[in-house]
C-alpha cells in the first residue's frame, strides 16, 4: 500500500530534521558559552570606563564648553537608528523582536514629525527595516565575514556613526539591540549614544577628586569617541549571546517539536501496517471460507 | 619592602593583569608618569607606548594604545583601546598599527580635521614606539 511507504518516508525525514535542529542547538549552546564568556571578559572595561565618564560627565557637562557629543546639537530633528541583528536566521523572534522595536520607535518619531536615518548592521534586519522604511536607510555594516566579535569591528561602526555626526547628519543617534538576560529571554532594548548618556552608579560615594592631565575637557573630549565605540562593542556582544540564547531554545523547541511528530506519525504507521495485515487475513481467511 | 598597589590593566576585549605592583610607568599623552603606592589621584589619556610595571611578582611590559589610566585610591587601572605583552608584539602587528596611524592621519589631512594635529602625534608616538622596542617597521 503506498499510504505506508509515504508514511515512512515521512517519518525518516522529520527524523533527519531532528538530527539538524540537535545539532543545531549543541552548536548554539557551545557559541553561547563562548560569546558569554566574550561578554564577561569586556565588563571590567565597560563598568570601569563608564565610571570615570560619568564622573567627568558630571563635572564637564554643565559647561557651553561641552563636547556636543556628550551635550548634543542643541536639536532633536534627525535621528539615526542603529539596528543591530543577526548574520543569520533560524534564531526564533530574536531578528523579529529588535526590527519590532526599532520599527515601533521610528513610527512615533515619524509621527512626531522627526526626521528618521536607518543604520543596520547584520543581514536579517537590513531585510526586514528596508522593507519598511526604505527611503530612510542610509547604510549597512555587514558582519557576516566577521569570525570573532572583536573590539575593532565596534571601532569601524562608531567611526562610521561619528564621521555622520562629524557631517552634522543627524542629531541623535540610538542603538537597537537585545540584552542577554538567559536563554530564554533577551529584551530588546533601545540605548542612545549620541548625545551620550552617562549613568551615575546608585550610592556612589562622592567622586574622588582627580588630577587630570591633560586638562578636564581634553581627556573628555578625546574619551567620548571611545565611548561610542565601547557602547556599540558591549552592544555587539549582548547582541551575540542573545543571539546565540534565542538560537539554542528555538532549536530545542524544534528538536521537541520533531519528537512529538515522529511519535504521532509512528502511531499512524503502526496503525495502518496493522489494518493492513487485518486486511490481508479476512482476505486469506474469507478466501479459505469460500472454497 | 616598598608599598604595593592594586594595578589592572584590561582592554575591552579581556582582561590583561590584575596583581600587586611597587610602581607602574605609564606612557601619558602628557609625558610619562610613574605611579606608586599612595599617588595622588588622576586621570591621564594615554599615547602609543610601553607601560612598565615593577612588582613583587616580578617585572612586566605591555604595549598599550589609546584609552587612559585612573589612578586612585583602591589602585590603578588602566583602560586601553589595545593592550599587548611586550613578548607577543612583533613586527606585522607594529606595522599594523602605524599604518592604521598613517590612514587616519592622511584621511584627517584631507578633510583639514581639527583633530589632524592629534593624529600627526599618535602617528609620531607609533613610530616612536617601534623604536622604543626595537622594532623595525620594514
Amino acid at each position: 500500500m503506498a499510504n505506508l511507504k509515504d508514511l515512512k518516508n515521512r517519518i525518516e525525514s522529520v527524523k533527519n530534521t531532528r538530527k539538524i535542529t540537535k545539532a543545531m542547538q549543541m552548536v548554539a549552546a557551545a557559541k553561547l558559552r563562548r560569546a558569554q564568556e566574550a561578554a564577561e571578559q569586556s565588563r571590567p572595561y565597560t563598568e570601569r570606563f563608564n565610571a570615570v565618564m560619568a564622573g567627568l560627565a558630571a563635572s564637564v557637562g554643565g559647561s557651553d564648553s561641552a563636547p556636543k557629543l556628550l551635550s548634543g546639537t542643541g536639536k532633536d530633528d534627525v535621528h539615526l537608528l542603529v539596528v543591530m541583528t543577526s548574520e543569520r536566521g533560524l534564531c526564533g523572534g530574536f531578528n523579529t523582536n529588535i526590527a519590532k522595536k526599532a520599527r515601533g520607535h521610528a513610527e512615533s518619531l515619524l509621527a512626531a514629525g522627526k526626521t528618521v536615518k536607518i543604520l543596520t548592521v547584520g543581514k536579517k534586519g537590513r531585510d526586514s527595516m528596508k522593507r519598511d522604511f526604505g527611503q530612510y536607510y542610509v547604510g549597512h555594516v555587514d558582519l557576516s565575514d566577521v569570525k570573532r566579535l572583536g573590539y575593532v569591528n565596534a571601532q569601524d561602526i562608531a567611526s562610521d556613526v561619528l564621521s555622520r555626526f562629524d557631517a552634522s547628519e543627524f542629531d541623535v543617534a540610538t542603538l537597537f539591540y537585545a540584552k542577554f538576560q538567559n536563554v530564554v529571554t533577551q529584551i530588546p532594548t533601545a540605548q542612545q549614544i549620541i548625545p551620550a548618556a552617562f549613568e551615575q552608579e546608585e550610592g556612589a560615594e562622592a567622586a574622588t577628586l582627580y588630577d587630570y592631565e591633560p586638562s578636564e575637557e581634553a581627556i573628555l573630549a578625546d574619551l567620548l569617541p571611545r565611548a561610542v565605540a565601547t557602547a556599540i562593542f558591549s552592544a555587539l556582544l549582548e547582541n551575540a549571546a542573545s543571539e546565540q540564547g534565542s538560537r539554542m531554545s528555538a532549536m530545542d523547541n524544534a528538536t521537541r517539536n520533531a519528537g512529538d511528530m515522529i511519535d504521532k506519525l509512528t502511531i499512524q504507521y503502526n496503525r495502518s501496517r496493522q489494518a493492513v495485515i487485518t486486511n490481508e487475513l479476512i482476505e486469506i481467511i474469507s478466501g479459505a471460507e469460500a472454497l | 619592602m616598598a608599598d604595593t598597589v592594586q594595578f589592572n590593566l584590561v582592554s575591552p576585549e579581556r582582561s590583561l593583569a590584575s596583581m600587586q605592583v611597587n610602581e607602574v610607568q605609564i606612557p601619558g599623552s602628557d609625558g610619562d608618569m610613574t605611579a606608586m603606592a599612595d599617588h595622588a589621584p588622576t586621570i591621564t589619556t594615554l599615547r602609543p607606548g610601553v607601560l612598565k610595571v615593577t612588582g613583587p611578582e616580578g617585572d612586566a611590559e605591555y604595549v598599550v594604545t589609546g584609552g587612559f589610566a585612573e589612578i586612585g585610591e583602591s589602585g590603578i587601572s588602566v583602560l586601553a583601546e589595545r593592550a599587548i605583552a611586550r613578548a607577543d608584539m612583533d613586527q606585522a602587528t607594529l606595522k599594523g598599527m602605524v599604518d592604521a596611524a598613517t590612514d587616519a592621519f592622511a584621511k584627517a589631512q584631507d578633510s583639514k580635521s581639527e583633530a589632524a594635529d592629534d593624529i600627526a602625534k599618535t602617528l609620531a608616538d607609533t613610530v616612536a614606539l617601534g623604536d622604543a622596542l626595537g622594532i623595525s617597521v620594514n
